[in-house]
C-alpha cells in the first residue's frame, strides 16, 4: 500500500478531527497561512473572531458549556500575545482548551525575526503543559498528548507553537492513538483508608457544611454531591466556579460563599464542624482571613490536584481524587455505616434562621432601575432556563446572588483571573456549544467596551447571544472599594464618555434597546430574545449601588458589611 | 534545614526553564540546582537543594510533580545520601608561606592542585557540602581569587 504524505498543516486538521473537534476560535496572520489554507479545504467549523483574545475566550466558553476541549488558533508574535489573557484565565479556572499558535521559520527562531515572539515561553506559567513543534513529524502525537493533557486530571489550557516550516513539510500521517507520558498519571481514584475517614467523619458530623466548587463540575459530580448532601442532610455553598453544581432552589442550598456570598453560607462555615471541600481550593476570595476561616471545622478537602491539598490551609482528612469518584466511593462507604440524617436537624434549623434573617435583599423603590432587579428580571423572562454568562465587576456578583441556578454549566464566568472582556466572546462560544440553550451574557459597561468589537462575530455567524448591559457608568466594583475604603475618591471610575450602545449594536446590524424604567425591563427581554439577530440591551440602572453582603478583602466573617447578623446569645 | 531533591525529568528541551520557572513563579529558592543525565539517555536527573525552612517541602514537590516532564522525585535527607560538591579555587599564593599553607590544607582535605603559576594556583575538591565549606573557610583568609562550585549531586545510599 503506497502511503500518501500530507502537509503538517493538513495534518494538524486531521488531528484535530480525530480529537473530535467541530469547531475552532481563531484569526489567521502570516506563519498560519498554510493551515488557513488547509482549513480552506476541510469541513472543520472555523469562527473567524475579531480579536485573538475574543478566540482564546470563546473557546473557552465553549468548553465551560460543553466540557469538551475548546480550540483556538492564532498566528505568531501579536497573535499569540493577543491569546494570553485567555489561556492565563484558562489556567487559573482550570478549562481545558488547546492554543494553537503559529511560530516563524524554525531556522529563524532566535534571530528577533518579523512577528517573533517566544510563545511557549511567555505563556510558560499559565499553562498546564506547551509545545513547540520544530520536527513536523511529532504534530498527530503532539496534539493527541495536548488533548490528553487539557482534558484529564486537573483540566487546563495547553499551547502548541507550531512553526511555519512544521506545516509546510510533507509526512506520511498516522493517527496517534497512544500516551507516551512517563510523569503525568493523575490520581483519580481515593486513597481507600481516607475514604473510610472520610465517610466516617461525615456520618458523625452533626454540623457539616458541604463546599463545592469547579471540580465537581469538570468532575461530573453533581449528582453525588446531591446524593451525598440529601442522605446526610448537608448544607451546601458553591464557590463562583460551581454555581449551578447544586441546585440553588434545594432547600440545602446555601447559594454562593465568599466576599460577596451569602451571609448564611459564610455564618455556616463559620460555625461548623466539619467542612467537605469538594473540587475547591480555599481562595481568598472565599476565605478571607485564612486563620480565622471556619475555626471550629474539621477540614476535609477532596481534590484531584495533589497540590491544592495543604496549599492554602492543612485539611484533617484529605483524598485526592476525582470529586465523581471519590464521593461515589464515599457513598458506598455510607451505605456500610449506620447514619441518621436527623443528626444535623439541630444544625439545618439554626441555618434557617440565618437564612430568614439575613436574605439578599435590594432596594426596589425609586424610578431607578436597581441591577439586581435586571437578574431577576432575566431569570423570570427565561423561567431559569437559559446559560448565563457574565463579565467582570458588581454585574458578575449580582449575576452569582440573585439568579438560582439550577444546572451545571449552566453559569460561565471568568472567576480567578477576574478578566473584564471576558463575557462577549465567551458568550459566543457557549451559545456555538449549546445551541439548545439560550445565552445571556450579563455585562457591565466596562467590560462590554474591552470586547464588544466580537458583535461582528456574533452577527457573522448568527448566534442569537443577548447581550444585557448593566449600565451604571462606572467601573462599578472598584467605585465601590473606593466609595468604602478609599474616602469615595473615585479616581477614574466614571465614564464621562460612552457610545449609545443600542446604536452600536444597530450599526452591526443587531437588536439594540435602551431600558430606563423598571417596567420596560421584562418587555425589552422578551423582545431581545425573540429576535433571531444577537441582542444588546443597554440597562441604564442605579449608578451607585454596591454589591452587599461583602467581607473585606483580608477581613473575617464577623467584618462583613451590609447583612452584619446579630450574634446570637451564648446558650 | 537544607532539602535535597532527586527529581528524574525527560531529556527534553525547555525542561530546565520549566522547573526554574515554577521554582521563580512560586516564590521558592534554589541554593542549587545540578543537571545532567542519567542512567537513562532519555531521563535526566536533577539534584535540588533547597531552604526547606522558608517553604513547606511537600509543596515544592508537588508543584514539581505537576509538571508534566516530571517522571519522579525522591528527596534525600542527610542519612540516607551520598552527597557531593565540586569546587575550584584560585588562590592568590605569591608569597612562600601562603603557598605552604595552601599546599598543607589541600593535603589534609584531599584537594588537588590542578594548575599553577607565579602568583596563584588553583585547587580542586569533591567533598560533602559540610567539609567544601569548611575547606573553603580555612582557605579564605589565604585570599581566594575565584571560587567557582557545581552544587550538590546526590545519591541516595543502597540498602542492603
Amino acid at each position: 500500500m503506497t502511503q500518501t504524505k500530507i502537509k503538517g498543516s493538513y495534518a494538524i486538521i486531521e488531528a484535530l478531527k480525530d480529537e473530535g473537534v467541530d469547531v475552532l476560535f481563531g484569526f489567521p496572520g502570516g506563519v498560519v497561512i498554510p493551515f488557513y489554507d488547509a482549513l480552506f479545504d476541510s469541513d472543520l467549523r472555523h469562527i473567524l473572531v475579531r480579536h485573538e483574545q475574543g478566540a482564546a475566550h470563546a473557546a473557552e466558553g465553549y468548553a465551560r458549556a460543553t466540557g469538551k476541549v475548546g480550540v483556538c488558533v492564532s498566528t505568531s508574535g501579536p497573535g499569540a500575545t493577543n491569546l494570553v489573557t485567555g489561556i492565563a484565565d484558562a489556567y487559573l479556572d482550570s478549562i481545558p482548551i488547546v492554543a494553537i499558535t503559529g511560530q516563524v521559520k524554525s531556522d529563524l527562531i532566535g534571530t528577533d525575526a518579523f512577528q517573533e515572539a517566544d510563545t511557549t515561553g511567555i505563556t510558560l506559567p499559565i499553562v498546564k503543559h506547551s509545545f513547540l513543534v520544530t520536527n513536523p513529524s511529532d504534530l498527530p502525537r503532539v496534539i493527541h498528548e495536548a488533548f490528553h493533557i487539557a482534558s484529564t486530571g486537573r483540566p487546563g489550557p495547553v499551547v502548541i507553537d507550531v512553526p511555519v516550516t512544521s506545516q509546510f513539510a510533507e509526512f506520511v500521517y498516522t493517527r496517534a492513538t497512544t500516551i507516551d507520558l512517563p510523569g503525568y498519571r493523575p490520581t483519580t481514584r481515593g486513597n481507600a483508608k481516607q475514604v473510610r475517614t472520610a465517610a466516617r467523619a461525615l456520618a458523625e458530623s452533626t454540623r457539616p457544611v458541604l463546599y463545592i466548587g469547579g471540580g465537581v463540575i469538570s468532575a461530573g459530580a453533581t449528582d453525588e454531591v446531591r446524593t451525598l448532601a440529601e442522605k446526610l442532610r448537608i448544607p451546601v455553598t458553591t464557590t463562583l466556579m460551581a454555581m449551578g453544581a447544586f441546585p440553588e432552589t434545594h432547600e440545602l442550598s446555601l447559594g454562593m460563599l465568599g466576599m460577596h456570598g451569602t451571609a448564611y453560607a459564610n455564618w455556616a462555615v463559620h460555625e461548623c464542624d466539619l467542612l467537605v471541600a469538594v473540587g475547591a481550593r480555599f481562595d481568598d476570595r472565599v476565605t478571607g482571613k485564612l486563620s480565622a476561616f471556619a475555626p471550629q471545622a474539621k477540614v476535609m478537602h477532596i481534590d484531584i490536584d495533589p497540590a491544592e491539598i495543604g496549599k492554602n490551609v492543612e485539611p484533617r482528612i484529605p483524598v485526592v481524587g476525582d470529586a465523581k469518584l471519590v464521593l461515589q466511593d464515599i457513598l458506598t462507604e455510607l451505605d456500610k455505616l449506620e447514619v441518621n440524617p436527623g443528626l444535623t436537624a439541630d444544625w439545618l434549623k439554626k441555618v434557617d434562621a440565618w437564612r430568614a434573617k439575613h436574605p439578599l435583599r435590594y432596594d426596589l423603590e425609586g424610578d431607578e432601575i436597581p441591577p439586581q432587579y435586571v437578574v431577576e428580571q432575566i431569570r423570570e423572562v427565561t423561567g431559569g432556563d437559559c446559560i448565563i454568562t457574565t463579565d467582570v465587576g458588581q454585574h458578575q456578583m449580582w449575576a452569582c446572588q440573585y439568579f438560582k441556578y439550577t444546572f451545571p454549566r449552566q453559569f460561565i464566568s471568568s472567576g480567578g483571573l477576574g478578566t473584564m472582556g471576558f463575557g462577549v466572546p465567551a458568550a459566543i462560544g457557549a451559545q456555538i456549544g449549546r445551541p439548545d440553550k439560550q445565552v445571556i451574557n450579563i455585562g457591565g459597561d466596562g467590560s462590554f467596551q474591552m470586547t464588544m468589537q466580537e458583535l461582528g462575530t456574533a452577527m457573522a455567524y448568527d448566534i442569537p447571544v443577548v447581550y444585557a448591559i448593566i449600565n451604571n457608568r462606572y467601573l462599578g466594583m472598584v467605585r465601590q472599594w473606593q466609595e468604602l475604603f478609599w474616602k469615595r475618591r473615585y479616581s477614574h471610575t466614571y465614564f464621562e464618555h460612552q457610545p449609545d450602545f443600542a446604536k452600536v449594536a444597530e450599526a452591526y446590524g443587531a437588536f439594540g434597546a435602551t431600558v430606563a424604567a423598571k417596567d420596560e425591563v421584562a418587555d425589552v427581554l422578551r423582545a431581545a430574545i425573540a429576535d433571531p439577530r444577537p441582542a444588546v440591551i443597554d440597562f441604564k440602572v442605579r449608578q451607585e449601588e454596591s454589591v452587599y453582603p461583602m467581607v473585606p478583602a483580608g477581613a473575617t466573617i464577623t467584618e462583613m458589611i451590609g447583612a452584619a447578623p446579630t450574634r446570637r446569645k451564648k446558650s | 534545614m537544607k532539602h535535597t531533591l532527586s527529581v528524574l525529568v525527560e531529556n527534553k528541551p525547555g525542561v530546565l526553564t520549566r522547573v526554574a520557572g515554577l521554582f521563580a513563579r512560586r516564590g521558592f529558592n534554589i541554593d542549587s540546582l545540578v543537571v545532567g543525565e542519567s542512567e537513562n539517555p532519555g531521563l535526566s536527573r536533577m539534584t535540588i537543594t533547597i531552604d526547606g525552612a522558608e517553604h513547606p517541602i511537600d509543596q515544592v514537590t508537588k508543584q514539581l510533580h505537576k509538571l508534566i516532564n516530571v517522571v519522579k522525585i525522591r528527596e534525600l535527607d542527610a542519612e540516607s545520601m551520598v552527597a557531593r560538591e565540586l569546587a575550584l579555587v584560585r588562590l592568590s599564593a605569591e608569597a612562600a608561606d601562603k603557598r605552604a599553607e595552601a599546599m598543607q590544607l589541600a593535603e589534609l582535605f584531599k584537594a588537588e592542585v590542578v594548575d599553577v603559576d607565579r602568583k596563584s594556583l588553583v585547587l580542586e575538591i569533591a567533598a560533602t557540602p559540610e567539609t567544601l565549606a569548611s575547606f573553603i573557610d580555612l582557605l579564605r583568609p589565604l585570599g581566594i581569587v575565584e571560587l567557582v562550585r557545581t552544587g550538590t549531586v546526590a545519591i541516595g545510599r543502597g540498602r542492603g
